[in-house]
């Protein structure tokens, strides 16, 4: 089981497969939207805010 | 026909469930895909030999400005992007897109522009009330406002001419089109409109990122047409267009996105948009 640890809430997340560099995640205890900044071993950080001229 | 021995390169700045989607997509048709982070990259105009190596680069950037000068360097390179900057570019200002749809008959809504807080205030008046303003360059319903008086309207003018950005300063007045409380995005790939979804919300702007509901939307050939009429307006590639409903007037054009979202319309809709992607990027390489 691959698991991190939030670090805006402390809680664990526990990955169904295998994450991306850089992919975007949600943590299911606090809703803190984080980004898988290193993978082996796993590190996240607080997403990117939204920036003026992000979207479609 | 997807060739397993084309070079694919993806630029992005984040892994949202899309790009997953794709690479996913590329991984299932033994593809492997280079991801490049555009808050980390250097492009040397003088020497981009190393995008070379690339059949495609697919552009994925969260952010307009980095998606343009991505495209443009590239171009720069002699490198085929999906989409082309010149996409991008028509596609990331509204007014542009307008423009574009008025050019090549594309039925979409009616929009004035201003450039003074007076001048602001006499074309929504000319449009009617309700009446609503979106910056030129904007996504996901950002400072996109709706003015129902001219109390309201006097008030958004004047705020944006007090803000610094000259962006403020361009206003582009849409008329409110009375649609039911949905809007239609579709998904154009290449000459095809593959899926569309309902965007359903009790608020005026039913954005799904804004809480709007995904459903399913048949694609009529009406809905078919005017898509693809306004993908290949904008210059064509993959797009996601989003559409009105007007009771007199029938399906008319809003907006037009060139790095499309789809997280919601895949289950919604039953159809593999990210595996029609890849197929259709492999069509365009080969």
């Amino acid at each position: 089981m691959i698991t991190a640890e939030c670090p805006e809430c402390g809680g664990t997340i526990t990955f169904k497969s295998a994450p991306i560099l850089h992919e975007l995640i949600r943590c299911p205890d606090c809703g803190a939207e984080l980004e898988v900044t290193k993978l082996e071993p796993i590190e996240l950080a607080l997403a990117p805010t939204e920036e003026e001229d992000w979207g479609e | 026909m997807v060739n397993v021995m084309m070079k694919v390169c993806m630029v992005c700045s984040l892994v949202r469930p899309e790009e997953k989607l794709l690479l996913e997509a590329f991984a299932k048709r033994n593809v492997p895909v280079d991801i490049v982070d555009d808050r980390t990259a250097v492009f040397d105009l003088e020497d981009l030999s190393a995008w070379k190596q690339y059949d495609v680069v697919i552009e994925r950037c969260v952010s307009q400005s980095r998606a343009q000068y991505v495209q443009r360097m590239l171009r720069l390179a002699g490198v085929k992007t999906v989409n082309t900057y010149e996409v991008i570019e028509n596609c990331g200002d509204k007014f542009i897109t307008t423009q574009l749809m008025l050019q090549h008959g594309v039925p979409t809504a009616r929009v004035m522009m201003a450039f003074t807080p007076e001048s602001a205030l006499q074309a929504i008046e000319k449009i009617g009330y309700p009446a609503v303003l979106k910056p030129v360059i904007g996504s996901w319903g950002r400072g996109v406002v709706r003015v129902n008086d001219r109390d309201a309207a006097e008030a958004v003018v004047n705020l944006r001419d007090e803000l610094g950005g000259y962006q403020q300063h361009i206003y582009y007045i849409q008329e409110l089109v009375k649609k039911p409380e949905r809007d239609i995005r579709s998904f154009v790939i290449g000459d095809e409109c593959v899926a569309a979804i309902y965007r359903t919300s009790a608020h005026w702007i039913t954005n799904t990122h804004l809480g709007g509901k995904a459903s399913n939307c048949p694609v009529t050939p009406e809905l078919a047409q005017i898509s693809v009429a306004a993908g290949k307006a904008v210059g064509g590639g993959i797009v996601a267009v989003d559409l009105f409903e007007d009771p007199e007037r029938g399906l008319i054009v809003n907006e037009v996105n060139h790095t499309m979202e789809f997280r919601n319309s895949v289950p919604a809709t039953g159809v593999d948009i990210p595996g029609k992607m890849v197929e259709w990027i492999g069509e365009l390489v080969h």
